[in-house]
Protein backbone atom coordinates (compact mmCIF):
# COMPACT_ATOMS: atom_id res chain seq x y z
CA UNK A 1 0.00 0.00 0.00
CA UNK A 2 3.16 2.14 1.08
CA UNK A 3 4.73 1.48 -2.09
CA UNK A 4 1.24 2.41 -4.65
CA UNK A 5 0.83 5.38 -2.56
CA UNK A 6 4.69 6.27 -3.42
CA UNK A 7 4.52 5.42 -7.05
CA UNK A 8 0.81 7.41 -7.10
CA UNK A 9 2.47 10.59 -5.38
CA UNK A 10 5.08 10.33 -7.33
CA UNK A 11 3.37 10.19 -10.85
CA UNK A 12 1.17 13.24 -9.54
CA UNK A 13 4.25 15.00 -8.87
CA UNK A 14 6.22 14.43 -11.86
CA UNK A 15 2.76 14.85 -14.12
CA UNK A 16 2.55 18.32 -12.72
CA UNK A 17 5.89 19.52 -13.43
CA UNK A 18 6.62 18.19 -16.89
CA UNK A 19 3.12 20.28 -17.91
CA UNK A 20 4.81 22.99 -16.59
CA UNK A 21 7.59 22.45 -19.50
CA UNK A 22 7.28 23.96 -22.78
CA UNK A 23 9.54 21.00 -24.36
CA UNK A 24 7.85 18.00 -22.72
CA UNK A 25 4.42 19.78 -22.56
CA UNK A 26 3.66 22.02 -25.76
CA UNK A 27 6.20 20.54 -28.04
CA UNK A 28 5.18 16.94 -26.62
CA UNK A 29 2.19 17.36 -28.49
CA UNK A 30 2.72 19.35 -31.20
CA UNK A 31 5.58 17.56 -32.57
CA UNK A 32 3.92 14.11 -33.59
CA UNK A 33 1.34 16.33 -35.27
CA UNK A 34 4.16 16.64 -38.09
CA UNK A 35 4.75 13.64 -38.72
CA UNK A 36 0.91 12.46 -38.36
CA UNK A 37 0.51 15.06 -40.90
CA UNK A 38 2.86 13.87 -43.41
CA UNK A 39 1.28 10.40 -43.00
CA UNK A 40 -2.00 11.66 -43.94
CA UNK A 41 -0.93 13.72 -46.76
CA UNK A 42 1.06 10.48 -47.90
CA UNK A 43 -1.95 7.87 -47.22
CA UNK A 44 -4.86 10.53 -48.74
CA UNK A 45 -2.54 10.13 -51.67
CA UNK A 46 -3.35 6.71 -52.26
CA UNK A 47 -6.92 6.95 -52.32
CA UNK A 48 -7.33 4.04 -50.20
CA UNK A 49 -9.35 5.47 -46.46
CA UNK A 50 -8.43 2.17 -44.42
CA UNK A 51 -4.64 2.85 -44.31
CA UNK A 52 -5.54 6.45 -43.26
CA UNK A 53 -7.67 4.95 -40.23
CA UNK A 54 -4.57 3.04 -39.68
CA UNK A 55 -2.26 5.72 -39.54
CA UNK A 56 -4.30 7.71 -37.43
CA UNK A 57 -4.03 5.34 -34.98
CA UNK A 58 -0.46 4.98 -34.94
CA UNK A 59 0.82 8.19 -35.32
CA UNK A 60 -1.68 9.38 -32.27
CA UNK A 61 0.67 6.31 -30.31
CA UNK A 62 3.88 8.13 -32.18
CA UNK A 63 3.57 10.75 -29.38
CA UNK A 64 3.65 8.52 -26.11
CA UNK A 65 6.94 6.81 -27.02
CA UNK A 66 8.41 10.77 -28.27
CA UNK A 67 7.87 12.26 -25.01
CA UNK A 68 9.17 9.15 -23.00
CA UNK A 69 12.17 8.70 -25.60
CA UNK A 70 13.50 12.02 -25.65
CA UNK A 71 13.58 12.92 -21.71
CA UNK A 72 13.61 9.32 -20.19
CA UNK A 73 17.30 8.64 -21.28
CA UNK A 74 18.41 11.23 -19.54
CA UNK A 75 15.97 10.69 -16.03
CA UNK A 76 18.73 9.99 -13.55
CA UNK A 77 21.14 12.45 -14.99
CA UNK A 78 18.93 15.29 -14.66
CA UNK A 79 18.60 14.20 -10.89
CA UNK A 80 22.46 14.49 -11.16
CA UNK A 81 22.37 17.71 -12.44
CA UNK A 82 20.06 19.39 -10.28
CA UNK A 83 22.30 17.80 -7.35
CA UNK A 84 19.15 15.65 -5.95
CA UNK A 85 20.42 12.54 -7.10
CA UNK A 86 22.41 11.70 -3.37
CA UNK A 87 19.27 12.43 -1.84
CA UNK A 88 17.11 9.87 -3.57
CA UNK A 89 19.39 7.64 -3.36
CA UNK A 90 20.22 7.81 0.12
CA UNK A 91 16.29 7.79 1.12
CA UNK A 92 15.27 4.50 2.76
CA UNK A 93 12.84 3.81 -0.71
CA UNK A 94 14.73 1.97 -3.35
CA UNK A 95 15.21 3.95 -6.04
CA UNK A 96 13.40 2.21 -8.62
CA UNK A 97 10.21 3.29 -6.74
CA UNK A 98 11.20 6.81 -7.27
CA UNK A 99 12.54 6.77 -10.79
CA UNK A 100 9.53 4.26 -11.68
CA UNK A 101 6.71 6.85 -11.45
CA UNK A 102 9.08 9.63 -13.69
CA UNK A 103 8.95 7.83 -16.90
CA UNK A 104 5.71 6.70 -16.21
CA UNK A 105 4.76 10.14 -16.05
CA UNK A 106 6.84 11.09 -19.26
CA UNK A 107 4.88 8.39 -20.94
CA UNK A 108 1.58 9.82 -19.57
CA UNK A 109 2.15 13.13 -20.98
CA UNK A 110 1.57 11.06 -24.50
CA UNK A 111 -2.10 10.56 -23.75
CA UNK A 112 -2.26 14.76 -24.45
CA UNK A 113 -0.08 13.90 -27.93
CA UNK A 114 -2.37 11.20 -28.85
CA UNK A 115 -6.01 12.86 -28.17
CA UNK A 116 -4.58 15.81 -30.29
CA UNK A 117 -3.29 13.90 -32.77
CA UNK A 118 -7.15 11.74 -33.29
CA UNK A 119 -8.44 15.06 -32.93
CA UNK A 120 -6.23 17.02 -35.31
CA UNK A 121 -7.00 13.67 -37.80
CA UNK A 122 -10.92 14.09 -37.64
CA UNK A 123 -10.54 17.74 -37.83
CA UNK A 124 -8.66 18.73 -40.76
CA UNK A 125 -8.50 15.16 -42.41
CA UNK A 126 -11.82 14.22 -41.78
CA UNK A 127 -10.54 11.13 -40.52
CA UNK A 128 -14.15 9.66 -38.31
CA UNK A 129 -12.63 7.08 -35.55
CA UNK A 130 -15.52 4.29 -34.63
CA UNK A 131 -13.91 2.84 -31.49
CA UNK A 132 -15.79 -1.19 -32.10
CA UNK A 133 -14.41 -2.05 -28.55
CA UNK A 134 -14.81 0.42 -26.25
CA UNK A 135 -14.19 -1.30 -23.06
CA UNK A 136 -11.01 -3.32 -24.89
CA UNK A 137 -9.39 0.68 -25.98
CA UNK A 138 -9.82 1.69 -22.41
CA UNK A 139 -7.78 -1.15 -21.47
CA UNK A 140 -5.34 -0.85 -24.14
CA UNK A 141 -4.00 2.70 -23.84
CA UNK A 142 -3.04 2.41 -20.00
CA UNK A 143 -1.67 -0.69 -20.89
CA UNK A 144 0.49 0.82 -23.72
CA UNK A 145 1.27 4.23 -21.54
CA UNK A 146 2.66 1.73 -18.52
CA UNK A 147 4.50 -0.49 -20.87
CA UNK A 148 6.51 2.76 -22.67
CA UNK A 149 6.73 4.13 -19.22
CA UNK A 150 8.65 0.99 -18.07
CA UNK A 151 10.72 0.77 -21.03
CA UNK A 152 11.97 4.28 -20.51
CA UNK A 153 12.41 3.39 -16.91
CA UNK A 154 15.19 0.33 -18.39
CA UNK A 155 16.21 3.10 -20.76
CA UNK A 156 17.31 5.72 -17.59
CA UNK A 157 18.70 3.34 -16.14
CA UNK A 158 20.71 1.34 -18.93
CA UNK A 159 22.20 4.71 -20.14
CA UNK A 160 22.98 5.84 -16.70
CA UNK A 161 27.00 5.58 -17.07
CA UNK A 162 26.47 8.00 -20.69
CA UNK A 163 26.95 11.82 -20.05
CA UNK A 164 24.76 12.70 -23.37
CA UNK A 165 22.14 9.58 -22.15
CA UNK A 166 19.70 12.19 -23.70
CA UNK A 167 21.07 12.05 -27.29
CA UNK A 168 21.01 8.28 -27.37
CA UNK A 169 17.12 8.38 -25.78
CA UNK A 170 16.61 10.73 -28.86
CA UNK A 171 18.22 8.27 -31.23
CA UNK A 172 15.65 5.94 -30.60
CA UNK A 173 12.65 7.56 -31.64
CA UNK A 174 12.76 6.99 -35.29
CA UNK A 175 13.85 3.11 -34.90
CA UNK A 176 11.03 2.75 -32.54
CA UNK A 177 8.87 4.49 -34.44
CA UNK A 178 9.86 2.23 -37.54
CA UNK A 179 10.17 -0.98 -36.14
CA UNK A 180 7.19 -1.00 -34.18
CA UNK A 181 4.68 -0.10 -36.95
CA UNK A 182 3.28 2.52 -36.00
CA UNK A 183 2.90 3.56 -39.38
CA UNK A 184 3.96 0.46 -41.99
CA UNK A 185 2.93 -2.95 -41.66
CA UNK A 186 5.57 -4.99 -40.24
CA UNK A 187 5.22 -7.17 -43.16
CA UNK A 188 6.87 -4.73 -45.13
CA UNK A 189 10.50 -5.25 -42.94
CA UNK A 190 12.94 -7.72 -43.78
CA UNK A 191 12.24 -10.92 -41.72
CA UNK A 192 15.31 -10.07 -38.98
CA UNK A 193 13.51 -6.94 -38.06
CA UNK A 194 10.35 -9.11 -36.74
CA UNK A 195 11.86 -10.53 -33.50
CA UNK A 196 13.27 -6.79 -32.87
CA UNK A 197 9.83 -5.58 -32.67
CA UNK A 198 8.27 -8.38 -30.46
CA UNK A 199 10.31 -7.59 -27.81
CA UNK A 200 9.41 -4.03 -28.22
CA UNK A 201 6.44 -3.07 -25.65
CA UNK A 202 5.09 -0.46 -28.09
CA UNK A 203 4.36 -2.85 -31.09
CA UNK A 204 2.32 -4.52 -28.94
CA UNK A 205 0.54 -1.22 -27.41
CA UNK A 206 -0.24 -0.32 -30.75
CA UNK A 207 -1.68 -3.63 -31.77
CA UNK A 208 -3.70 -3.60 -28.59
CA UNK A 209 -5.01 0.32 -29.32
CA UNK A 210 -5.24 -0.67 -33.64
CA UNK A 211 -7.75 -3.96 -32.81
CA UNK A 212 -9.85 -2.76 -30.12
CA UNK A 213 -10.82 0.57 -32.37
CA UNK A 214 -11.37 -1.85 -35.25
CA UNK A 215 -13.10 -4.21 -33.87
CA UNK A 216 -10.20 -7.07 -33.56
CA UNK A 217 -9.42 -9.44 -30.77
CA UNK A 218 -6.79 -6.81 -28.04
CA UNK A 219 -6.56 -8.79 -25.55
CA UNK A 220 -3.92 -10.83 -26.52
CA UNK A 221 -2.02 -7.52 -26.80
CA UNK A 222 -2.64 -5.81 -23.57
CA UNK A 223 -1.45 -9.18 -21.77
CA UNK A 224 2.06 -9.10 -23.87
CA UNK A 225 2.22 -5.05 -23.89
CA UNK A 226 2.00 -5.58 -19.86
CA UNK A 227 4.33 -8.68 -19.45
CA UNK A 228 6.43 -7.04 -21.53
CA UNK A 229 6.33 -3.86 -19.00
CA UNK A 230 6.69 -6.03 -16.33
CA UNK A 231 10.13 -7.58 -17.54
CA UNK A 232 11.47 -4.08 -18.63
CA UNK A 233 10.39 -3.22 -15.08
CA UNK A 234 12.88 -6.27 -13.13
CA UNK A 235 15.32 -5.78 -15.74
CA UNK A 236 15.61 -1.79 -14.60
CA UNK A 237 15.66 -3.00 -10.90
CA UNK A 238 18.29 -5.43 -11.48
CA UNK A 239 20.12 -2.20 -13.15
CA UNK A 240 19.58 0.14 -10.47
CA UNK A 241 20.73 -2.17 -7.84
CA UNK A 242 24.05 -2.82 -9.83
CA UNK A 243 24.74 0.66 -10.81
CA UNK A 244 24.30 1.85 -7.38
CA UNK A 245 26.19 -0.53 -6.00
CA UNK A 246 29.45 0.29 -8.22
CA UNK A 247 28.52 3.75 -7.61
CA UNK A 248 28.25 3.29 -3.88
CA UNK A 249 32.09 1.42 -4.04
CA UNK A 250 33.84 3.92 -6.43
CA UNK A 251 32.07 7.09 -4.59
CA UNK A 252 30.93 7.75 -8.36
CA UNK A 253 27.18 8.40 -7.83
CA UNK A 254 27.28 12.02 -8.58
CA UNK A 255 30.19 11.87 -11.25
CA UNK A 256 29.27 12.15 -14.76
CA UNK B 1 41.38 42.91 -41.05
CA UNK B 2 39.81 42.94 -37.60
CA UNK B 3 36.78 42.04 -39.14
CA UNK B 4 37.85 38.78 -40.94
CA UNK B 5 39.87 37.96 -38.10
CA UNK B 6 36.47 38.00 -36.33
CA UNK B 7 34.45 36.62 -38.87
CA UNK B 8 36.79 33.17 -39.27
CA UNK B 9 38.78 33.02 -36.18
CA UNK B 10 35.93 34.32 -33.84
CA UNK B 11 33.28 32.28 -35.43
CA UNK B 12 35.52 28.87 -35.26
CA UNK B 13 36.11 29.58 -31.85
CA UNK B 14 32.60 30.15 -30.93
CA UNK B 15 31.69 27.40 -32.38
CA UNK B 16 33.85 25.05 -30.68
CA UNK B 17 32.97 26.69 -27.48
CA UNK B 18 28.99 27.02 -27.94
CA UNK B 19 28.97 23.27 -29.36
CA UNK B 20 31.61 22.32 -26.53
CA UNK B 21 29.05 19.32 -25.19
CA UNK B 22 28.83 18.24 -28.97
CA UNK B 23 30.71 15.13 -28.30
CA UNK B 24 30.84 12.34 -30.70
CA UNK B 25 28.23 10.82 -28.07
CA UNK B 26 25.82 13.34 -29.25
CA UNK B 27 27.42 13.96 -32.74
CA UNK B 28 26.65 10.31 -33.75
CA UNK B 29 23.38 9.48 -32.61
CA UNK B 30 22.02 13.19 -33.15
CA UNK B 31 23.59 13.96 -36.75
CA UNK B 32 24.43 11.18 -38.06
CA UNK B 33 22.38 8.07 -37.02
CA UNK B 34 18.61 9.69 -36.14
CA UNK B 35 18.82 10.90 -39.95
CA UNK B 36 19.29 7.82 -41.22
CA UNK B 37 16.56 6.36 -39.31
CA UNK B 38 14.13 9.56 -40.60
CA UNK B 39 15.11 8.40 -43.96
CA UNK B 40 14.10 4.72 -43.22
CA UNK B 41 10.94 5.66 -41.87
CA UNK B 42 9.59 8.02 -44.78
CA UNK B 43 10.59 5.22 -47.29
CA UNK B 44 9.20 3.11 -45.66
CA UNK B 45 5.94 4.64 -45.09
CA UNK B 46 6.57 5.77 -48.90
CA UNK B 47 6.36 2.04 -49.80
CA UNK B 48 3.53 1.79 -47.23
CA UNK B 49 1.23 4.35 -49.21
CA UNK B 50 2.89 3.70 -52.72
CA UNK B 51 3.33 7.16 -53.78
CA UNK B 52 6.73 7.79 -54.80
CA UNK B 53 9.90 5.71 -55.10
CA UNK B 54 12.32 5.80 -52.48
CA UNK B 55 15.16 8.08 -54.17
CA UNK B 56 12.61 10.78 -53.28
CA UNK B 57 12.31 10.00 -49.69
CA UNK B 58 16.27 9.48 -49.32
CA UNK B 59 17.30 13.04 -51.18
CA UNK B 60 13.82 14.96 -49.35
CA UNK B 61 14.79 13.52 -45.95
CA UNK B 62 18.88 13.64 -45.92
CA UNK B 63 19.13 17.61 -47.23
CA UNK B 64 16.35 18.55 -44.69
CA UNK B 65 17.84 16.76 -42.15
CA UNK B 66 20.70 19.76 -42.26
CA UNK B 67 18.17 21.58 -40.28
CA UNK B 68 18.55 20.03 -37.24
CA UNK B 69 22.40 21.29 -37.32
CA UNK B 70 21.52 24.65 -39.00
CA UNK B 71 18.50 25.59 -36.76
CA UNK B 72 19.80 24.48 -33.55
CA UNK B 73 23.49 25.76 -34.01
CA UNK B 74 22.73 28.92 -35.01
CA UNK B 75 20.02 29.45 -32.24
CA UNK B 76 22.86 28.66 -29.88
CA UNK B 77 24.34 32.00 -31.02
CA UNK B 78 22.12 33.59 -28.61
CA UNK B 79 20.69 31.29 -26.46
CA UNK B 80 23.86 29.44 -25.60
CA UNK B 81 25.87 32.85 -24.71
CA UNK B 82 22.83 33.53 -22.61
CA UNK B 83 22.47 29.59 -20.69
CA UNK B 84 26.51 30.18 -20.51
CA UNK B 85 26.11 33.90 -19.06
CA UNK B 86 28.02 35.43 -21.42
CA UNK B 87 25.46 37.01 -23.45
CA UNK B 88 26.51 40.13 -22.19
CA UNK B 89 29.77 40.12 -22.74
CA UNK B 90 29.81 39.62 -26.06
CA UNK B 91 27.34 42.64 -26.88
CA UNK B 92 29.03 44.87 -24.70
CA UNK B 93 32.16 44.57 -27.33
CA UNK B 94 33.07 46.73 -30.24
CA UNK B 95 33.38 44.21 -32.19
CA UNK B 96 31.14 44.85 -35.37
CA UNK B 97 28.31 42.63 -35.59
CA UNK B 98 28.32 41.36 -38.73
CA UNK B 99 31.71 39.23 -38.79
CA UNK B 100 30.71 38.52 -35.45
CA UNK B 101 27.28 36.92 -36.23
CA UNK B 102 27.96 35.38 -39.81
CA UNK B 103 30.99 34.27 -38.58
CA UNK B 104 29.59 31.76 -36.52
CA UNK B 105 27.09 30.55 -39.11
CA UNK B 106 30.05 29.48 -41.40
CA UNK B 107 30.96 26.30 -39.37
CA UNK B 108 27.53 26.02 -38.70
CA UNK B 109 26.72 25.70 -42.83
CA UNK B 110 29.63 23.29 -43.03
CA UNK B 111 28.62 21.17 -40.59
CA UNK B 112 25.03 21.08 -41.84
CA UNK B 113 26.59 20.50 -45.41
CA UNK B 114 28.43 17.51 -44.24
CA UNK B 115 25.71 15.99 -42.14
CA UNK B 116 22.95 16.30 -45.21
CA UNK B 117 25.59 14.75 -47.43
CA UNK B 118 26.26 11.77 -45.46
CA UNK B 119 22.92 11.13 -44.53
CA UNK B 120 22.16 11.05 -48.56
CA UNK B 121 25.21 9.26 -49.43
CA UNK B 122 25.00 6.10 -46.26
CA UNK B 123 21.04 6.28 -46.14
CA UNK B 124 21.49 6.03 -50.04
CA UNK B 125 23.28 2.97 -50.14
CA UNK B 126 21.26 0.95 -47.47
CA UNK B 127 18.21 1.52 -49.24
CA UNK B 128 19.57 1.05 -52.65
CA UNK B 129 18.88 3.62 -54.85
CA UNK B 130 21.34 4.89 -57.98
CA UNK B 131 22.48 8.25 -58.40
CA UNK B 132 24.69 8.65 -61.20
CA UNK B 133 28.22 9.34 -60.79
CA UNK B 134 28.27 12.53 -62.69
CA UNK B 135 25.71 13.94 -60.44
CA UNK B 136 27.51 13.69 -57.34
CA UNK B 137 28.70 16.71 -57.54
CA UNK B 138 26.13 19.23 -58.06
CA UNK B 139 23.81 17.37 -55.71
CA UNK B 140 26.99 18.19 -53.66
CA UNK B 141 26.59 21.82 -54.26
CA UNK B 142 22.97 22.25 -54.13
CA UNK B 143 23.32 20.63 -50.25
CA UNK B 144 25.84 23.22 -49.22
CA UNK B 145 23.15 25.75 -50.69
CA UNK B 146 20.37 24.56 -48.54
CA UNK B 147 22.63 24.19 -45.90
CA UNK B 148 23.15 28.11 -46.19
CA UNK B 149 19.65 28.57 -46.81
CA UNK B 150 18.70 27.16 -43.59
CA UNK B 151 21.45 28.82 -41.90
CA UNK B 152 19.52 32.18 -42.82
CA UNK B 153 16.78 30.56 -41.40
CA UNK B 154 18.55 29.67 -38.26
CA UNK B 155 19.66 33.44 -38.30
CA UNK B 156 16.37 34.53 -37.62
CA UNK B 157 15.58 31.53 -35.09
CA UNK B 158 18.57 33.14 -33.55
CA UNK B 159 17.35 36.32 -33.68
CA UNK B 160 14.12 35.34 -31.89
CA UNK B 161 16.65 33.84 -29.15
CA UNK B 162 16.29 37.46 -27.82
CA UNK B 163 12.84 37.41 -26.48
CA UNK B 164 11.91 33.48 -26.55
CA UNK B 165 13.30 31.71 -23.66
CA UNK B 166 13.07 28.00 -24.42
CA UNK B 167 14.37 28.14 -27.61
CA UNK B 168 14.31 24.22 -28.25
CA UNK B 169 11.37 24.00 -28.82
CA UNK B 170 10.96 27.23 -31.28
CA UNK B 171 14.14 24.96 -33.07
CA UNK B 172 11.93 21.66 -33.18
CA UNK B 173 8.71 23.52 -34.41
CA UNK B 174 10.48 25.18 -37.21
CA UNK B 175 11.92 21.64 -38.08
CA UNK B 176 8.72 20.02 -38.51
CA UNK B 177 7.42 22.65 -40.68
CA UNK B 178 10.13 22.23 -42.83
CA UNK B 179 9.66 18.70 -42.88
CA UNK B 180 5.57 19.42 -43.95
CA UNK B 181 6.59 21.93 -46.25
CA UNK B 182 9.62 21.96 -47.93
CA UNK B 183 8.16 18.82 -50.11
CA UNK B 184 10.76 16.19 -48.10
CA UNK B 185 8.11 13.47 -48.45
CA UNK B 186 4.58 15.10 -49.58
CA UNK B 187 4.74 15.63 -53.30
CA UNK B 188 4.35 20.02 -53.45
CA UNK B 189 1.39 19.78 -55.56
CA UNK B 190 -0.69 17.40 -52.70
CA UNK B 191 -0.57 20.03 -50.47
CA UNK B 192 -3.11 22.68 -50.38
CA UNK B 193 -2.75 25.94 -51.96
CA UNK B 194 -1.85 28.04 -48.89
CA UNK B 195 0.81 25.58 -48.42
CA UNK B 196 2.46 25.53 -51.43
CA UNK B 197 2.72 29.25 -51.39
CA UNK B 198 4.51 28.66 -48.05
CA UNK B 199 6.98 26.15 -49.51
CA UNK B 200 7.99 28.28 -51.94
CA UNK B 201 9.42 30.46 -49.74
CA UNK B 202 11.22 28.32 -47.66
CA UNK B 203 14.81 26.75 -47.19
CA UNK B 204 15.32 23.53 -48.52
CA UNK B 205 12.30 23.54 -51.33
CA UNK B 206 14.22 24.55 -54.25
CA UNK B 207 17.35 22.93 -53.15
CA UNK B 208 15.56 19.53 -52.92
CA UNK B 209 13.54 19.47 -56.03
CA UNK B 210 16.93 20.85 -58.06
CA UNK B 211 18.74 17.58 -56.00
CA UNK B 212 15.96 15.29 -57.19
CA UNK B 213 16.13 15.93 -61.24
CA UNK B 214 20.04 16.19 -60.24
CA UNK B 215 19.79 12.40 -59.27
CA UNK B 216 17.32 11.75 -62.06
CA UNK B 217 19.65 12.88 -65.01
CA UNK B 218 19.13 16.72 -64.91
CA UNK B 219 22.47 18.87 -66.18
CA UNK B 220 23.50 21.64 -63.26
CA UNK B 221 22.64 24.27 -65.92
CA UNK B 222 18.33 22.36 -66.09
CA UNK B 223 18.13 23.54 -62.81
CA UNK B 224 19.84 26.73 -62.30
CA UNK B 225 17.07 28.75 -61.91
CA UNK B 226 16.24 26.27 -58.53
CA UNK B 227 19.95 26.63 -57.22
CA UNK B 228 19.74 30.71 -57.75
CA UNK B 229 15.97 30.49 -56.02
CA UNK B 230 17.53 28.57 -53.15
CA UNK B 231 20.25 30.93 -52.50
CA UNK B 232 18.30 33.88 -52.96
CA UNK B 233 15.97 32.41 -50.25
CA UNK B 234 18.83 32.22 -48.02
CA UNK B 235 20.29 35.53 -48.67
CA UNK B 236 16.88 36.66 -47.55
CA UNK B 237 16.47 34.72 -44.34
CA UNK B 238 19.89 35.90 -43.35
CA UNK B 239 19.02 39.38 -44.11
CA UNK B 240 16.32 39.36 -42.36
CA UNK B 241 17.67 37.54 -39.23
CA UNK B 242 20.47 39.96 -39.13
CA UNK B 243 18.23 42.87 -38.79
CA UNK B 244 16.51 40.84 -36.23
CA UNK B 245 18.77 40.14 -33.93
CA UNK B 246 19.94 44.35 -34.73
CA UNK B 247 16.91 45.32 -33.54
CA UNK B 248 16.24 43.24 -30.64
CA UNK B 249 19.72 44.22 -29.06
CA UNK B 250 18.76 47.19 -28.56
CA UNK B 251 15.24 46.45 -27.60
CA UNK B 252 17.27 43.62 -24.87
CA UNK B 253 20.08 46.82 -24.31
CA UNK B 254 17.10 49.40 -23.80
CA UNK B 255 15.38 47.32 -21.27
CA UNK B 256 18.24 45.18 -19.70
CA UNK B 257 16.75 41.69 -20.22
CA UNK B 258 19.85 39.96 -22.52
CA UNK B 259 19.68 37.82 -19.60
CA UNK B 260 15.91 37.20 -19.23
CA UNK B 261 14.47 36.41 -22.23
Amino acid sequence: MRTLRLLGLGWVFHMKMLTRSAFNSILGIIYPLFFATIAFFMFRAGDDPKPLLYASLGAAVMGIWSTTSTSAGAAMARERWHGTLELLVAAPTHFALVLLPVTIAMASIGIYSMAATLLWGWLVFGIDLHILHPVEFVLAVPATVLSIGALGFLLAVAFVRFRQAWALGNMLEYPVWLVSGFLVPLSLFPGWVRPISWILAPTWGINAIREAALGGAALDDIVMATLLGGVYTLAGIVLVNRALKIARTRATLSLT
Amino acid sequence: MTSARIFFFGGLASYRALFGWLSPWVFIPSLLVAPIFQILLFVYIGRSAKLESDEFYVIGNALQYAAIPCLFAMTQTIAGERYQQTLGFILITPARRLPLFLGRALPVVTNGFFVAAFALLVGGAIVGIHVPLSAYAPIALVTAVSAFSCTGLGLVNAGLGFIVRDTSVLSNIIFGLLLVLSGANVPIDQLPGWMQSISSGIPFTHGIEAARRLADGAALGDVGGLVRREAIIGVGYGAFGYAIIRALEVVGRRNATFDRA
